[in-house]
């Protein structure tokens, strides 16, 4: 609860938070970090693999070979979403599976298989982007905040 | 063979972060990946993460991250080509392959799946 909102509850509800609070199930902050770096290692480990792989046989060079890579990895992710594996592996891995470009694909298909229901125009189409909107959302308006205010240093001779 | 090692350092730190700011400062996923979007495009802007690309390879392109550098690289890219006007026209040049694969093989599982539980 924010500071703000503190300030207008009663002593008596103020009491309580406290009490919530200290009852609260401590969160293993290390053993998760620990497995979020083991299991997002990982899975960039894979994707190395897969880029060398691109490189090797199908004459990528190393600045074009993150593109099949990406797309590889989602399709993996979507399949996995669909037959209902990747909640148990992100259960466990949190971070891990969030953080990577996997997580991203994650969100999209289970928003979009959660919401069939609705049918497709408004409840796969207009539900697609519920959790992967924010991060297209804030990547695109602060890229464009970032390459304006790099265009002006630019233009003003600085850089 | 090191960039593997690496890879793999650099890809696990980004996403222990991830973890740190899920547990110590209570932040949602959501939120985690927005913030680090956010931080990836401001290191592209400073000119920072594609030296981390050429170090760490898929370490840094996987995570979501490389989303925010990509997309200001493609932003600055097409910028210099047609001016300012580049900026909204080539912001998603880079990152196309990563969003409308999301969007294709989405639609696809939706298709195709059903929800479970």
């Amino acid at each position: 609860m924010s500071s703000k909102k503190k300030k207008k509850l009663s002593p008596a509800q103020q009491q309580y938070q406290a009490f919530a609070k200290a009852r609260e199930p401590k969160r293993p902050a290390v053993t998760n970090t620990i497995k979020a770096f083991f299991v997002g290692g990982t899975i960039c480990l894979i994707g190395q693999t897969l880029q060398w792989f691109f490189i090797e046989y199908f004459n990528f060079t190393e600045t074009t070979a993150g593109n099949p890579t990406v797309a590889v990895l989602i399709i993996v992710s979507v399949l996995l979403t669909g037959f209902g594996v990747y909640d148990h592996i992100a259960q466990w891995a949190g971070a891990g599976t969030a953080i990577p470009v996997t997580g991203f694909a994650n969100t999209v298909a289970s928003s979009s298989i959660e919401h069939r229901s609705e049918g497709f125009v408004l409840g796969v189409g207009g539900n697609m982007f519920k959790l992967a909107g924010s991060v297209i959302a804030y990547g695109v308006f602060s890229a464009f905040v970032v390459a304006l205010i790099k265009i002006i240093i630019q233009k003003l001779g600085g850089m | 063979m090191e960039k593997f090692l690496w890879a793999f350092v650099v890809g696990g730190t980004i996403c222990a972060i991830g973890q740190v700011l899920m547990d110590v400062f209570k932040l949602t996923p959501a939120h985690t990946t927005s913030s680090l979007v956010v931080v990836g495009s401001i290191l592209g802007g400073l000119g920072l993460y594609e030296p981390l690309i050429k170090f760490a390879g898929a370490g840094a392109t996987v995570p979501i991250s490389s989303f925010g550098n990509a997309l200001v690289k493609g932003a600055l890219m097409e910028a210099e080509r047609s001016g300012l006007i580049g900026v909204l026209t080539g912001i998603f040049e880079v990152t196309s392959a990563g969003v409308s694969s999301a969007i294709v093989f989405g639609f696809m599982a939706a298709l195709v799946f059903r929800p479970k539980g």
